[in-house]
């Protein structure tokens, strides 16, 4: 059988700090292809649970795998590394290096991950196709990506997560920056191409009018026992 | 394509960016047009008096007789006799000798009293003759040379008439006894230039009234009578020799210092100057440290503009590790941008340098007498700009360390 996407199991997270909190989860997975909203308020762990996903910060206890490798299991580095080969990132907004080029902000994940390098092949070439479908004016890639206007860089982030089709896909609310038809068009070409590629897609927002697109909607307070560490 | 980011990034931060980058121009430029001038001066110094092979005096330190013999600073404190000076003159091995006698002054500058073989046999800054400007040399008993400086300070021509007085910074003047302006030496840059060059026997004639340094009272004798009597002096202050061969220098020194008649001295050009600018170097050093201390502060500037940066980038900083760089990536970005600022402002201050070299060296070369190389860029250059280098890449690393930590605590995860 093929590795979920996306597993987590026993999850036991938490923060020591100023602020300490916890966070749990029980059981989650997201299967190759699927994908999920995950509907939660500021505040309600989003950020944190994203950060145990994609390995920036480490669970305490329990299992968080991305397709099939243990994130725990991995050093600092080799954590990294699986991000930036498995994982295709959305921000909310400020999704880009506003210095650089458009071509160059889209292959920058490439650069820390040689296997995905590989999978996208010609990589500038598989860039412009991206722009192209995502409905980016021709001639965008050499265009710096400051001068860009917020929906067409938000287009430009997707064809960054999406190059070289990495498994899994994670949004965090990519759309609120966004107004109501761009945020329809946005998810339509976001649609499209992640079913393309055969990618998961896990997305964070609080807007639960985005749910019919997807396949399953979870809220968060149904998959996390977030709560305060007394002091 | 990091490089490229990098470059990128410094391109959009331009003028912060700029202004750094020019003041690690200036400073570079600073230390670099300090060790140029260093370097001129001490190659100047050394060319002072060269083509002689070794200065005779009265016994006493090398660079006591350096100083009055070649840079009529201080006083000899004793006489080479008359004889001793033709004994050494006689030896097989000398091929010239040029005696000089001091003493005299005319207002703030030094009369030095010598034969015509001097303007022969003078070389400084390699094989460079004194040339005459305007008029000539020392024909008659009561020619004057003067030099560049002399001129110009005091505002001499060729006809011009001066007036010796005796001894250093005194009331007495030879007034009886005034000379002509013959001729005015072209700037060398050496002592030269602040000297009042007469004839050895013009010393003899104008001293013929005195006797022990003071003038003997009664009538002066007439100027004609004067030119009548033998004017060959009793003693010199000191002599320049050239030997037939350089291989008799240190032979020719040998009987010189040990000449049983009268305490001499003898010593190298060359040597005695380096003693001497071992002591003047002290304040080169200080200079060096001081232009080192500019580029220091240049660097501790832009080391600030990276803290203050930081903030600011935190976001972009959360881009990179969301693309799945690591902390030690974030580091080495800032180090780099550090680095191509410093390397960008050193060459910067290199061409600054070359440019202010090729531009002003005339205007040095006429003004002060300091001829500066202007040479390719040396190794020790080279270790400038490596050092520079360097000391940019290890201060950078106090912000990269801040960044390093920064992007461990915030994640992918800022909130802006």
């Amino acid at each position: 059988m093929e590795d979920a996407a996306l597993a987590l199991r026993n999850v036991a997270f938490s923060w020591r700090g100023p602020h300490p909190f916890s966070l749990d989860v029980a059981a989650f997975s997201l299967a190759r292809g699927e994908s999920v909203l995950l509907l939660g308020e500021s505040g309600s762990g989003k950020s944190t649970l994203l950060s145990l996903i994609c390995g920036i910060v480490a669970a305490g206890a329990g299992q968080v795998a991305v397709c099939g490798t243990d994130l725990a299991m991995l050093r600092p580095g080799a954590r990294d590394r699986l991000r930036a080969e498995r994982i295709g990132v959305i921000f909310q907004q400020f999704n880009l290096l506003p210095y650089a080029s458009v071509a160059d902000n889209i292959l920058l994940p490439l650069r820390f991950a040689p296997d995905r390098r590989a999978r996208a092949g010609d990589a500038g070439g598989e860039a412009r196709r991206l722009c192209a479908a995502l409905g980016l004016p021709p001639g965008v890639a050499a265009a710096r990506a400051g001068t860009l206007s917020v929906g067409q860089q938000q287009r430009v982030a997707v064809a960054r997560a999406l190059i070289g089709a990495p498994p899994l896909i994670v949004a965090d609310e990519p759309t609120s920056a966004l107004d109501a038809t761009a945020q329809a068009s946005f998810l339509d070409l976001l649609f499209a191409q992640v079913a393309k590629t055969r990618s998961a897609l896990l997305m964070v927002s609080h807007d639960d009018r985005l749910g019919k697109r997807f396949d399953r909607v979870i809220h968060m307070d149904d998959l996390v026992t977030a709560g305060r560490v007394p002091a | 394509m990091i490089l490229r980011l990098a470059f990128a990034s410094l391109r959009a931060r331009i003028v912060t960016v700029g202004m750094t980058v020019l003041a690690i121009a200036l400073s570079v430029g600073l230390f670099l047009g300090v060790e140029k001038v260093r370097t001129g001066a001490q190659a100047s110094f050394a060319d002072t008096i060269s083509g002689t092979d070794l200065i005779v005096g009265a016994r006493s330190g090398s660079v006591q007789l350096l100083l009055y013999s070649v840079f009529r600073i201080g006083n000899a404190t004793n006489n080479v006799t008359w004889e001793s000076y033709l004994d050494i003159a006689r030896r097989p091995e000398v091929d010239w000798i040029v005696p000089i006698s001091l003493g005299d002054s005319h207002r703030q500058f030094r009369v030095m009293g010598t034969t015509p073989a001097f303007f022969e046999h003078y070389r400084y800054r390699g094989d460079r003759a004194l040339a005459f400007e305007s008029g000539g040399g020392l024909d008659d008993l009561y020619d004057a040379v003067i030099g560049a400086d002399v001129a110009a300070t005091l505002g001499y021509a060729v006809g011009d008439p001066i007036v010796v007085s005796h001894g250093l910074a005194s009331f007495t003047d030879h007034d009886e006894q005034p000379f002509r302006v013959a001729g005015i030496v072209g700037k060398t840059g050496t002592p030269v230039d602040r000297t009042v060059i007469v004839g050895l026997e013009a010393i003899t004639a104008i001293h013929v009234d005195w006797q022990s340094g003071a003038q003997r009272p009664g009538e002066p004798t007439p100027v004609e009578r004067i030119r009548q009597m033998d004017l060959t002096p009793d003693a010199v202050t000191a002599a320049l020799i050239g030997t037939q061969s350089r291989l008799q220098i240190f032979g020719l020194q040998r009987w010189i210092n040990e000449y049983p008649e009268e305490p001499l001295l003898a010593v190298l050009p060359g040597v005695a100057l380096q003693e001497l600018w071992a002591i003047v170097g002290i304040a080169e050093t200080a200079l060096i440290a001081v232009s080192a201390m500019v580029v220091l502060t240049a660097l501790i500037g832009m080391t600030g503009m990276i803290f203050s940066s930081l903030n600011e980038r935190r976001r972009e900083m959360a881009i990179w590790r969301a693309m799945g760089a690591r902390p030690a990536t974030i580091l080495g970005l800032l180090v780099l941008e550090a680095v191509l600022m410093a390397a960008l402002g050193a060459l910067l201050g290199f061409a600054l340098v070359y440019a202010a070299l090729a531009v002003g060296r005339p205007v040095v070369d006429a003004a002060f007498g300091l001829w500066l190389p202007l040479d390719p860029p040396t190794w020790r250059d080279a270790a400038v700009l490596a050092v520079v280098i360097g000391a940019a890449a290890l201060a950078a690393l106090l912000p990269a360390l801040r960044a390093y930590r920064l992007s461990l605590a915030d994640g992918m995860m800022v909130r802006i």
